[in-house]
């Protein structure tokens, strides 16, 4: 196929992925007041200062931030110390691991959402950002432990016989030789994991009820006042909560696809 | 591993295993705990009359699953959820394939390509229903407007909900499928394509004959994937239209939330949601029955 046929296609792609983000984008600059039509009258600031200045929404993308940041760490420790074992130390049972962890993954969440509710409350921590966390955690933890293991059996196992012949323990060859070793890969896994955190709606919707504990997600969907949603500004919040993700993936726009499709490929 | 394990100095192989097995703990622990437990206690609350807000909880045997059969709005959510997944997975895939196809080749702009096309992927699915809406708006919204005759209720007409919503899903997830076929392209040989170039095949010839069947692995993955996510579709749903207009847009999931978060019912909501865990279990297995001799790589 000709290369400007191949470009032209590319380019209606593009515009089918981009259109709608920027037409939103063209919201936000949108006076409320002012909506409807093919085009603004004006461009205004006005919607992006109000949702920047707007104490709740800045708590809830602080609550975000918090939430992503907690699961992730949760994520790699945990996983990172599993999918060392799953890929270097022939363990009975293991295996077995990794697939409960895939059918854990597979389990609708509505699922789990009424017992959880009862445990965490049992726990004391619900309407909590910690218990979010450990869900969160919970349910991230098979995407974590698919791409690592992966990223853990690409490195050679002479690397982790021969710090063991050194006197290492397991422990110590991990921390010391085979960590830093897949470094790349704990970047890529941590990104997937606080992409997924970030954008998960229905535990933060479920197990948080506290307005001033809402994360982002949740405050966007709950962003009506009254009886008419305010659109502009709806579309201004959903910018500035967009943005920093956008910029995260096209900056780690490899890595991201490298470890989306680790599972595929690899099997 | 063939060496004998008395070479290693510091320990026996008993004090390794049982290193690995402290290593492991806490990721057992934490998928028993959060994802086991739950899904066996939910069976037990499906056994029980549980409004939360009454505080009452008292064993009612099969009650709730009688209840279930009987239950039209669970059937009506039923087939309405393999509705969704069918259409929206089949268009998935049908956007997909010449997307990862383009992907892999080489033409000005391929950079540009790869990196936008993991936006919709990235962004929350809250904020991509919430943009959707905008633009599926009745009076202001772009859609309506571009439409002569003015305002149409995209989102309020129980025949055009449902499709709204497909299209949010596909717009979202089209990427993913995109990446995980692309992968499975990626590791096609490049000698088969000279090959059949060599035997003068054409494009189509190519393509259907070639690079069809050693996607076969991806395509079906990306069933098995989609296919589950579709069916315990929530997110987007919620928040687009909460499940109406009058119920007309109500998946499985939406159904069981708001049974157990609106109703209070803990009950009859667990008894919901395993149901559904059960279908999305059967839609597994069907695929699997059909496609998982591709998955183990038979050429």
């Amino acid at each position: 196929m000709k290369r400007w046929a191949l470009a032209f296609a590319a380019a209606a792609f593009v515009a089918l992925f981009l259109g709608p983000f920027g037409w939103q984008l063209l919201t936000s600059f949108w006076p409320e007041a002012e909506l409807g039509g093919l085009w603004p009258s004006r461009f205004t600031l006005e919607n992006h200062a109000a949702v920047v200045t707007d104490g709740p929404f800045r708590r809830a993308i602080l609550n975000s931030f918090l939430v992503a940041l907690g699961t992730t760490a949760v994520c790699l420790s945990v996983g990172a110390a599993a999918s060392f074992v799953l890929a270097k130390i022939p363990l009975p049972g293991a295996r077995l691991v990794l697939l409960f962890s895939l059918a854990l993954s597979m389990f609708p969440p509505i699922a789990t959402v009424s017992p959880l509710f009862l445990l965490l409350r049992t726990l004391g921590l619900r309407d909590s950002l910690w218990g979010l966390i450990l869900t969160d955690s919970a349910f991230a933890l098979p995407l974590a432990l698919w791409t690592l293991t992966s990223f853990f059996r690409e490195i050679p196992d002479e690397l982790y016989r021969a710090a063991r012949m050194d006197g290492c323990t397991p422990f110590g060859a991990f921390r010391h030789v085979l960590l830093p070793l897949v470094a790349p890969g704990l970047v890529t896994t941590g990104l997937l994991v606080f992409i997924f955190a970030w954008n998960e709606f229905l535990y933060a919707l479920t197990f948080v009820s506290t307005p001033s504990k809402r994360v982002l997600p949740v405050a966007i969907g709950m962003f009506a006042t009254d009886f008419k949603e305010p659109w502009a500004k709806i579309a201004a919040a959903s910018v500035v909560a967009t943005l920093p993700l956008v910029v995260l993936t096209l900056v780690f726009q490899k890595r991201i696809v490298s470890g989306l499709t680790a599972g595929a490929v690899k099997e | 591993m063939s060496e004998p394990r008395a070479q290693t100095p510091k320990g026996s192989f008993a004090s390794e295993e049982r290193q690995a097995y402290w290593l492991m703990l806490p990721a057992v622990l934490l998928l028993l705990t959060i994802g086991l437990y739950p899904l066996v206690t939910a069976a037990g609350l499906s056994l029980q009359r549980s409004i939360l807000v009454f505080g009452e909880s008292r064993f009612v045997g099969f009650e709730n699953v009688r209840f279930l059969l009987s239950d039209g709005r669970f059937g009506s959510a039923l087939g309405r959820t393999f509705y969704f997944t069918g259409v929206a997975v089949g268009l998935e895939l049908l956007l997909a394939l010449p997307l990862a196809l383009l992907m892999h080749r080489t033409f000005p702009g391929r950079g540009l390509l790869r990196a936008t096309v993991l936006i919709p992927w990235a962004v929350p699915t809250v904020v991509s229903a919430k943009l959707w809406a905008w633009l599926f708006n009745a009076e202001q919204g772009l859609f309506s407007q571009l439409v002569s005759g003015g305002a149409v209720n995209w989102l309020g007409s129980p025949a055009l909900a449902l499709h709204a919503a497909i299209v949010v899903d596909v717009w979202k997830t089209t990427p993913f499928v995109a990446l995980l076929l692309l992968a499975g392209r990626q590791s096609i040989p490049d000698s088969l394509y000279r090959a059949a170039s060599l035997d003068g095949a054409s494009t189509w010839q190519t393509f259907r004959w070639v690079t069809l069947p050693l996607l076969r692995p991806a395509i079906v993955l990306a069933l098995l994937f989609r296919g589950l996510d579709a069916f315990r579709v929530f997110d987007a749903i919620y928040v687009l239209t909460e499940g109406g207009p009058a119920n007309t847009t109500e998946t499985l999931s939406v159904y069981a939330f708001k049974t157990l978060m609106r109703t209070g019912d803990f009950g009859y909501g667990a008894t919901l949601s395993l149901a559904t865990f059960l279908a999305a279990l059967a839609l597994s297995g069907v695929i699997l029955l059909f496609g998982g001799r591709y998955l183990k790589g038979e050429r």
